[in-house]
């Protein structure tokens, strides 16, 4: 093992090298590699995904069509029956997939944009832009979302504009939060030093040297963030302060069939009406949690034991 | 002046200066309401004198830091104000004083997320202190991925789930959780049975896995190698050596999730139908009664701000740093 | 004490030792198949650069391993008994009792929340080997033996209110307390500056001889073990060199290995004639925020030569160069290089001036970004200050990668598929993508192992004799400064104690400061502390 120092060079130093592989490859390979509850994740997201995108061709009856069988039960012609004015509940199902998830996704969207935005300009600034931001966070911070969502809904109204921007600017003090943090970790970094030195204007560090450092924490806070968002709204919808009839949503639709429940002793299959568009949510969001346990591990690098 | 007692007396300063803040930001709830919420108030039919009445009383002709004066000095001797409902356009006012309505839900409430706490906080603790133990065991994963799932599901599916089978199929306890002053400190745990299991299932989910990361984090650190090494037995690691220096993480844990649970609650409550502040508020949401909303929201953010004081105020007096300095 | 045995009978003997560690989804060989004989009362030097397994030996022979590693073959027998065969309880017996620990950062090993004294004699309170009171006053006899100021009351005091060096001793002290028959020392002084860890080698050898302990000293610094062993084990990725009592391992080493560790400190440029000054420092007056740190530095640098800046962490010389590179405005003084003025801020100077000023950094790793690879990292200069595009861009990339003795076959790596040194020439590449006329090298070798230090070293020497390249060369590691420097400036809180040629400077008498920093650096002699504590003692005397 022991190597001559006279013919010591640095190409012959061992270094970890690794093949390289394209990007597909590399996917597959961790796609191979990801345990069960991954890949149920996955599965999940993407047939919540495809239901969402062709809705319409799949749902056997429109959105808000109503039928003259208010709480028809479960049958070959409605599914899962119909609610208490006569509507499908398994196309409004489908249709909830469209609304609920897409409400989500954009207010999360803007969420990342609004906070992850700010949260870059106060690690790299540091100075006054920071100070002020940050406080103004901890002042938001220091009322609970759900309470501080609920005011403002009250003074503005529930309109699905108004909870996406309510939610979203609540949301975005955590993104401001994490962001800054992981950004100031790399801000302070040599190579950022380097291409200070260098001369490189503002845009290139941000674009270049900080952001493609900082993805990783943020794709995986991403899909918290999402999960809490989701949530709200649902919570939101269900409380009868979020998305509006006759937007079909599966938080309001909880609510409009929860009384069917009391009749589960008579008919299960009524009483575990309300709960379909519940474990909706909950399926969507144990979904989301697995894959993001399984990226946060696999980031992280930490290997405990 | 003590290193301990200055730093607590900032933090005390520094909480001081948050509420005020998110006093503010409640108190303006009102002005940012729409000109015409008057007439919506009062209805169709109401009269202009009677608007200009309601707005008088509202004091909405005066300047705003005035009336924030006001309103702040009114909300220190314990008035909030007069709910808007019950008012209508003929101007006879049958509203009643905020506080009256929050009193007694506020009881109710307190009761409910105590009940939650008791049973919570020590399952939560010895479910995460153990599984960090027992870090990757079959034990240890099952507990994570458990909880993992129920911190995925919404309240108010815990919520269902629980009534479909302890109410519905299995009727054990009552779906409704309806109690009032009168009821007797029994009938009123049996009558909250479901509501606290509901919150019970969400908060250990939540508190056992950060009291898990915090003890990992804790156990990772050299001086507990270094005391395994100078032979200190499991159990002398744990108490002697990592519990004196887990009082601030484990508090901030506890407080972080009692102040959750303050959230939590206002699901839970309206399945439920619980006479609570949680259902209140929305209630008032929903008929945009503002003087409620904000008697609500003081309270909420208010017990959310003081939580986070004491977790603070723990993580300070029991840093060694702090207590002994140089 | 249990123990009954006398010097020079076998106290701990490891055969055959075999240790794995699981890390990327596989289990690796981290110590493959040593032997280990430790008698009584003697003391072995554990030397080996980084990943040789030094550390995760010095803990097996007590029995221990890291989470995340497991013994699987070979035996550890400490007096009679095999410690590998033993449960974590029953080894528990020996630790803390017969066999104890020093750490290497004693600031991350005590535990905030107690007192010094408690933590002392936790484990001799612990085993029953003496009551509260006795172990308390032995405690402080301790203290005074390790020469810890105050030794009545230190002990009261938590970890926080000591300095680093005084903490390092209190773990001697601690390791001490039960009189085990085994130290194990983890690199103990690496953490500390040089003028702290003379007197903490000092205490520990002198208490370590006093109590006739057996003791392994691990570390990777050849001075120190010289000073602290009877004899010398080498390791290199987990196999042994070789063994061979101190005086006579450092005169006659045998394995080629061992004499390239031994050569590199022979390494000395041979000293340049004064030339006209590149860049030139005067008065400079620097602050971070109110506090101040640097204090009318005056600093001249000759074209084409090297000016090693010393100093102890503290001493004002990375902000130095922080204040050339326009980092820190000065907020007195002026820069001035090759004849014109500088303008104290970076975002004030002109490309072509950032361009002819380069900088080297301590940690390769954080100075290169993860994210890009090497073609990205030398390309960029190339692009941004000579405005070089696709095949010249290219082309000019091989040639630097052939200056720095790589090649073409690192184009696309990632920084983190490349070793330590390969990693600092990647980043001395890329300063000289910019054609600069001034490199500054702030510790660009303290983080590399020995004979990837000399490797570097030689490279930056043929540079400068290639290209004409004037070094600013900031080092706390005095035969660093030897084997590339012409000019030495001494730096002390802020201020510079002495400039002067290298042979000048070296040569006594010192100034004050000079002097304790030069008589502080451990030499190769196995004699120099002994000769140093016996100066020290005349003076007092």
């Amino acid at each position: 093992m022991t190597q001559d120092p006279e013919t010591y060079s640095a190409l012959g130093e061992v270094g970890a090298f690794q093949e390289r592989r394209t990007l597909w490859t590399r996917i597959k390979l961790d796609l191979k590699k990801s345990p069960m509850t991954a890949r149920f994740g996955m599965s999940v997201i993407l047939i919540y995904a495809i239901v969402a995108i062709f809705a319409p061709l799949l749902a056997p009856y429109g959105e808000a069509e109503v039928f003259p069988v208010p709480y028809a039960p479960w049958s070959s012609e409605f599914i899962f029956g119909t609610d208490q004015i006569g509507r499908d509940i398994f196309s409004r199902m489908i249709y909830g997939a469209r609304n609920t998830v897409g409400i989500a996704v954009a207010t999360t969207l803007l969420a990342f944009l609004i906070g992850g935005g700010l949260g870059l300009a106060a690690a790299i600034n540091r100075s006054w832009l920071d100070q002020f931001l940050s406080r103004t966070v901890d002042v938001l911070m220091a009322i609970p979302s759900l309470i501080f969502a609920l005011v403002l809904l009250s003074v503005f109204g529930s309109t699905v504009i108004n909870l996406i921007i309510i939610i979203a600017v609540l949301d975005s003090t955590r993104v401001f939060r994490l962001t800054r943090a992981v950004a100031i970790n790399v801000v302070v970094m040599d190579y950022v030093e380097a291409a200070r030195l260098r001369g490189e204007g503002i845009g290139w560090i941000m674009r270049r040297e900080i952001l493609p450092n900082i993805m990783p924490p943020l794709v995986a806070e991403f899909g918290l963030r999402f999960c809490f968002v989701f949530l709200a709204i649902a919570a939101l919808s269900f409380l009868g302060v979020g998305i509006q009839p006759p937007t079909a949503d599966w938080g309001s639709m909880v609510r409009e069939n929860a009384s069917l429940i009391q009749f589960a002793q008579y008919d299960l299959k009524a009483g575990l009406t309300p709960l379909l568009p519940a474990s909706a949510i909950a399926l969507l969001t144990v979904a989301v949690n697995f894959v993001v346990d399984w990226f946060l591990h696999k980031t992280s690098g930490i290997r405990d034991e | 002046m003590h290193a301990v007692f200055r730093t607590v007396l900032e933090r005390l300063g520094l909480g001081l200066a948050t509420l005020f803040i998110v006093s503010i930001i409640i108190f303006s709830a009102i002005e940012m309401l729409p000109g015409d919420f008057g007439e919506a108030v009062l209805g169709q039919a109401a009269t202009k004198e009677t608007v200009a009445a309601f707005r008088r009383e509202l004091g909405l002709d005066e300047p705003a830091y005035m009336r924030y004066a006001q309103w702040i000095g009114n909300v220190v001797q314990g008035d909030l104000g007069t709910s808007f409902s019950g008012r209508n356009a003929s101007g006879i006012d049958r509203s009643r004083p905020v506080v009256d309505l929050i009193a007694p839900r506020l009881w109710n409430t307190l009761f409910l997320a105590s009940m939650t706490a008791i049973i919570a906080v020590p399952i939560a603790l010895a479910l995460g202190i153990t599984s960090a133990l027992y870090r990757n065991s079959i034990y240890d994963r099952t507990v994570n991925t458990a909880t993992l799932t129920t911190i995925s599901f919404p309240e108010f599916f815990v919520a269902y789930i629980l009534i479909l089978l302890l109410a519905s199929l299995w009727p054990v306890f009552p779906s409704l959780a309806n109690v009032d002053a009168a009821t007797p400190l029994a009938e009123r745990m049996f009558k909250a049975a479901l509501p606290a299991m509901t919150l019970t299932l969400v908060i250990v989910a939540h508190m056992m896995r950060m009291t898990r990361a915090a003890i990992i984090n804790l156990l990772a650190s050299p001086y507990i190698q270094m005391a395994r090494l100078s032979g200190a037995s499991q159990t002398e690691v744990i108490i002697k050596h990592a519990l004196p220096n887990a009082w601030a993480p484990i508090a901030t844990v506890i407080t972080f999730n009692l102040a959750y649970l303050v959230v939590g609650v206002v699901v839970v409550e309206v399945v439920f139908v619980y006479p609570g502040v949680g259902q209140l508020m929305v209630d008032a949401v929903t008929s945009r009664d503002i003087p409620v909303v904000q008697g609500c929201a003081l309270i909420f953010a208010m017990t959310y701000i003081l939580l986070n004081l004491t977790a603070d105020i723990i993580g300070i007096i029991t840093n060694p740093r702090l207590l002994h300095p140089k | 004490m249990s123990d009954s045995g006398q010097k020079g009978d076998i106290l701990l003997d490891i055969k055959g030792l075999k240790i794995q560690g699981f890390s990327d989804e596989k289990w690796h060989d981290i110590v493959n198949g040593v032997d280990l004989t430790l008698r009584r009362g003697e003391v072995m030097g554990l030397i080996g650069e980084s990943g040789a397994g030094k550390s995760t030996l010095g803990l097996a022979a007590m029995g221990y391993t890291q989470p995340g590693c497991k013994i699987t073959a070979g035996e550890i027998i400490f007096d009679g008994v095999d410690l590998a065969k033993l449960s974590d309880a029953e080894k528990r017996k020996f630790w803390g009792n017969r066999m104890t620990y020093v750490a290497q950062s004693a600031a991350a090993s005590f535990n905030p929340a107690h007192r010094l004294i408690a933590q002392t004699t936790a484990s001799t309170i612990r085993a029953g080997l003496k009551d509260r009171s006795e172990a308390y006053s032995d405690a402080r006899i301790l203290y005074d033996a390790l020469n810890l100021p105050d030794p009545e009351h230190i002990g009261d005091r938590y970890p926080h209110q000591v300095s680093g060096g005084q903490l390092q001793r209190v773990m001697t002290a601690m390791a001490m307390s039960p009189r085990p028959n085994l130290i194990v020392f983890d690199e103990p002084t690496t953490a500390l500056d040089v003028t702290t860890q003379v007197e903490v080698l000092s205490s520990m050898r002198k208490i370590v001889e006093e109590f006739n302990t057996a003791a392994i000293y691990i570390t990777h610094d050849l001075a120190v073990v010289a000073q602290m062993s009877d004899f010398i084990k080498v390791l290199r990725y987990g196999y042994e060199v070789e063994e061979a009592p101190t005086r006579q391992m450092l005169s006659t080493p045998k394995e080629s290995y061992t004499k390239s560790l031994w050569s590199v400190r022979a390494l000395e440029k041979k000293e340049q004639e004064i030339g006209q000054s590149i860049l030139s420092l005067k008065g400079i007056d620097a602050a971070y925020g109110v506090s101040k740190v640097l204090f009318d530095v005056d600093i001249e640098v000759p074209k084409g030569s090297t000016v090693a800046v010393v100093g102890e962490s503290g001493s004002g010389k990375s902000t130095t160069a922080r204040v050339i590179t326009g980092l820190l405005p000065q907020t007195a003084g002026s820069v001035h290089f090759d004849g014109t003025e500088l303008p104290p801020a970076l975002a004030d100077r002109s490309k072509d001036q950032k361009r002819r000023i380069q900088m080297i950094y301590q940690m390769a790793d954080t100075a290169m970004n993860p994210r890009q690879t090497v073609r990205d990292i030398i390309g960029r200069p190339l692009e941004f200050y000579l405005d070089l595009r696709g095949k010249a861009k290219n082309d000019r990339i091989l040639e630097l990668l052939e200056m720095i003795e790589l090649d073409g076959r690192f184009l696309e790596r990632l920084p983190s598929e490349l070793s330590g040194g390969q990693k600092q020439r990647i980043c001395i590449a890329r300063a000289l993508a910019a054609n600069p006329d001034f490199v500054i090298c702030d510790e660009v070798t303290s983080a590399l192992d020995q004979i990837v230090q000399e490797g570097i070293l030689k490279l930056l020497l043929r540079l400068q004799k290639e290209l004409g390249l004037t070094y600013l060369f900031i080092t706390h590691d005095i035969s660093t400064v030897k084997a590339i420097s012409d000019q030495v400036v001494v730096m002390n809180e802020g201020k510079v104690v002495e400039q002067g040629q290298k042979t000048e400077v070296f040569q006594p008498p010192h100034p004050g400061y000079t002097e304790l920093l030069l008589s502080s650096v451990p030499e190769m002699d196995p004699d120099w502390l002994t000769n140093l504590n016996a100066k020290c003692a005349d003076l007092k005397g």
